[in-house]
């Protein structure tokens, strides 16, 4: 930085325009190394000067809102990210054949395994909502304005590299989901005419989506989050020359209209970092795969799409543009471009005025454009069909519409308010939202009952009953007894047919588990044959199991499963419990965040095996080996009904009945899919109220921190 | 105000910072934690077995346990004399041979195959002892395991193990 300003190309940047308050050039507090040490280090390498300069001496405007909380909110889950990624990375296995049993073995073996995790898969969540938070902070206050074009459009590149990366880490799992996204979006590359189909050859490295495809997503998903810091760094060096924007969107002028960063926008940041971590807690803790999907719990099946696939939900706005239009090419056409639009923000708003504040038509097209981006979110989650086709098309055509034609009219026809002179003259006040809360109910309203729309329910099937779980809740823990009688019904019945692969001996008698004792634990391990080493001949024989071995596969391979099973493949139970669930509906959806409901899994298990009846008559089962079922999708189930009263004996005196049965079978199966459930609500507990009461410390801080300001 | 009593607002700041630091400084413990051996791992670190019936005289066998080589070395009568004849304070690590094999069991030797010097397998029935000789760096280890030249500081560790008959051990 050889001492050329933003001035010195005829650019109007703030923070080398500033004034002391007798109209001296303001120069912020110069570092000064507080130790002849760092003296001799700092004359050789001026990286103290930097790093004071950077997040101590710089001004800020004084009348930041929370809404600029979140770009230090970013870098934080940036970091959270990259942590947590490498620490999984050391028991990740990038291959077909182990990736979703390597990130079984983290939930289940691994020390805190489950935790780090959770973390990550949670903190892309975290990391798009704060990313679009921003983002639309951003637009709502005209931040892509000049002189901010190029921090904008370096946000941009982030935003991108942040989709193409947590896409690629949605894949590494190797679920159903993982497989689908991989195979659907990739195939978005084919769309390009004539050289489409070897780009997406060349993406996949095979004919189809395959070990390759997994292996360079692995690479890729570590490369990126690093591209992605090197960005940030341009992004944030790109805000300190031309200075941050403001809710007046007026330029600071002098010393009183600016604080120092450290402490003022430190403290703050933290305290609201802190605040949001509450939150992030929450679905870590408490609702972990809320924001997942039970398809995701089922290992990559090439030879089956799932019946209804959907991104993860911080795509779903895209995906819903990609479906609406019923042509491939034009379809992909609209997706990318209705990202890429967004670097062109700056040329697209022709308006003068930058904030919303001050701009009241353009205020109530910013918050329709926001309630037409969650819509679109709704309905990318919807199947393709009927009235949500209708409902995607319309609001696609708004979404382009508001880019393109509202925002370069706006700037014409607009008569904005009168700006203040300065920042320390303007008096914010809270309107607009009154108006915006309307448009986003009425809007809402309008299409849930709309008549297409409510069709769909009309064939929907019953949902499954809620259960009462003692595992439910924030203080939920299993009921050992019910684990225990649960495991015996799996072993007398369900272990017939059905697996349970990733269930070990020694689990038995696990903590927070059915919790045997180790001697109870040996003896079901050694009523099990499993392939022993083999002998000095090469010979392999059998041994009895150990408690250290898995729970042995009943049948060699899956042909021989489903031989034996009238040609139905009986799935493996040991995630079943998270791997099952169904369409929740508004507005329970959004009631289970703070519920906490998340067994869906359990409910739909006791539904399944209490729901066996006589076909109704009108309907006809498609063959002599399938049963009606009020709760299967499409009420033919290959499995016969399993369970009748008096089948299994119970020695504690609970009744022996087909609903005691299911609901302890389903107890047993949640524990033997998430076995580090009590662990969870326990620390998440801990975590919650520590993160609590670190906010109120932080929240008086920021308050004596900023009294002498206001 | 640096030498001042502290105020109520230092105590705020310092009570924030603590609480803040505690936080940073739990937030290390599962980051740390992962990278012991996983439950797997200790569950596949039991003892195992190991039948004695097929090694004959003057051989050894190596079993894994745990991950480690464990040498199962079925002496020869010239091999324990060697072994209990030579001074143990003339020794660079003394101990008796007696002190390193079960009682009553003087033709079983049991050891950790890891050369104590920088974890080298050492070959057995080799070297000026008859013992173990590791061929990374030249340490000469005797017919008891124990370390008699080269840069290894140790005897050859002995594993924790027991005789559950005579033909039978249990190691770990």
């Amino acid at each position: 930085m050889s001492g050329h300003s933003p001035q010195d190309y005829g650019l109007n940047a703030w923070p080398n325009n500033l004034k002391t308050e007798d109209g001296k050039p303001y120069t912020p507090q110069a570092y000064v190394p507080p130790h002849p040490v760092l003296r001799w280090i700092e004359a050789r390498l001026p990286i103290g000067g930097l790093m004071y300069g950077t997040a101590v001496s710089y001004p800020v405007p004084r009348n930041l809102n929370y809404w600029w909380t979140f770009g230090g909110i970013l870098s934080f889950m940036l970091a959270v990210q990259i942590v947590t990624g490498i620490v999984l990375v050391m028991h990740f296995t990038p291959h077909v054949d182990h990736a979703f049993n390597s990130v079984e073995g983290i939930m289940r073996d691994v020390n805190y395994g489950w935790l780090l995790r959770y973390l990550h898969a949670n903190g892309a969540s975290m990391f798009f909502l704060a990313v679009y938070i921003h983002m639309f902070r951003g637009m709502y206050y005209g931040s892509y304005k000049e002189p901010r074009e190029v921090l904008w459009i370096l946000g941009v590149i982030i935003y991108l590299l942040m989709m193409a990366t947590g896409f690629m880490g949605y894949v590494l799992p190797w679920g159903q989901m993982s497989f689908w996204a991989a195979k659907v979006i990739t195939s978005l590359f084919g769309a390009i005419p004539v050289i489409g189909d070897p780009i997406v050859t060349w993406l996949w490295g095979g004919y189809s989506v395959g070990n390759p495809t997994l292996q360079r997503f692995f690479s890729l998903h570590y490369l990126l989050p690093f591209a992605i810091a090197g960005v940030v760094v341009l992004h944030i060096w790109a805000l300190h020359v031309v200075g941050q924007n403001n809710p007046t969107g007026v330029d600071p002028k002098t010393q009183k209209d600016v604080v120092p960063f450290s402490p003022h926008a430190t403290v703050k940041d933290m305290f609201f970092l802190c605040a949001f971590c509450v939150v992030y807690a929450w679905f870590v803790f408490y609702i972990p795969n809320y924001l997942g999907h039970p398809d995701n719990y089922i290992m990559a099946n090439p030879g089956q799409t799932p019946p209804h696939i959907v991104p993860e939900w911080y795509y779903l706005p895209f995906y819903a543009i990609l479906r609406s239009i019923p042509n491939k090419l034009a379809g992909v056409a609209a997706l990318f471009g209705s990202i890429g639009l967004l670097a062109f923000l700056p040329w697209l708003d022709t308006s003068k005025v930058k904030s919303a504040t001050y701009r009241p038509l353009y205020r109530q097209f910013f918050w329709i454009f926001v309630v037409t981006c969650i819509l679109l979110g709704w309905l990318g989650s919807k199947p393709a069909e009927g009235g949500y086709i209708l409902a995607s098309r319309v609001l696609t055509a708004w979404y382009f519409i508001h880019l393109l034609i509202v925002l370069p009219l706006l700037g014409k026809i607009e008569t904005p308010k009168a700006l203040p002179l300065s920042i320390s003259e303007a008096v914010l006040k809270k309107t607009g939202t009154v108006a915006a809360l309307v448009g986003i109910v009425a809007l809402a309203g309008l299409i849930a009952s709309s008549p297409s729309a409510r069709a769909e329910d009309a064939h929907e099937q019953p949902k499954p009953p809620g259960q009462k779980w003692s595992f439910a809740g924030p203080f939920g823990k299993f009921d050992r007894a019910q684990l225990q009688r649960g495991f015996r019904v799996y072993r007398e019945v369900c272990s017939n047919c059905h697996s349970l692969n990733l269930l070990s001996f020694r689990n038995l008698a696990d903590k927070g588990g059915p919790e045997f004792s180790p001697e109870q634990a040996e003896a079901v391990a050694a009523e099990y044959k499993v392939p022993d080493a083999p002998n000095d001949a090469g010979e392999v024989g059998e041994r009895a199991a150990r408690v250290a071995d898995r729970f042995p596969p009943k049948f060699p391979n899956d042909n021989a499963a489903r031989a034996a099973n009238g040609g139905a493949l009986p799935p493996d139970l040991s995630v079943m419990a998270k791997a099952r669930g169904y369409e929740r509906g508004f507005p329970l959806f959004v009631a289970d965040i703070f519920t906490q409901y998340q067994e869906m899994g359990p409910d739909y298990i006791t539904a399944i095996l209490t729901g066996y009846e006589k076909a109704p008559a009108d309907f006809k089962l498609p063959s002599s080996t399938t049963y009606y079922n009020t709760y299967f999708p499409g009420h033919a189930i290959g499995m016969p009904p399993p369970l009748s009263d008096k089948q299994v004996d119970y020695t504690d005196g609970s009744p022996t009945t087909v609903e005691q049965y299911s609901k302890d079978v389903s107890a047993f199966l949640m524990w033997a899919a998430e076995p580090s459930l009590e662990q969870r609500k326990r620390l998440g507990f801990q975590v919650v109220i520590f993160l609590l009461v670190l906010s109120v410390l932080l929240y008086f801080t920021k308050k004596k921190v900023w009294r002498e300001v206001h | 105000m640096s030498s001042a009593e502290p105020t109520r607002r230092d105590f705020l700041y310092i009570a924030t910072g603590m609480v803040a630091a505690l936080g940073g400084a739990a937030t290390l413990v599962p980051l740390i934690a992962q990278m012991n051996p996983d439950a797997s791992t200790i569950a596949a670190g039991v003892p195992i077995e190991v039948d004695l019936t097929p090694i004959a005289e003057g051989q050894a066998i190596k079993v894994f346990w745990r991950g480690n080589p464990i040498y199962v070395s079925h002496r020869t009568k010239k091999e324990i004399e060697e072994a209990q004849t030579v001074d143990v304070k003339t020794l660079p690590d003394p101990q008796s041979d007696a002190d390193r094999i079960k009682k009553g069991h003087d033709q079983w030797l049991v050891l950790v195959g890891i050369c104590t010097h920088l974890g080298c397998i050492p070959i057995a029935h080799q070297g000026d002892y008859d013992g173990f000789f590791c061929p990374c760096h030249g340490s000469q280890y005797d017919t008891s395991g124990r370390i008699r030249r080269g840069p290894a500081p140790a005897n050859l560790a002995v594993p924790p193990y027991e005789f559950l008959s005579d033909t039978k051990i249990k190691i770990g």
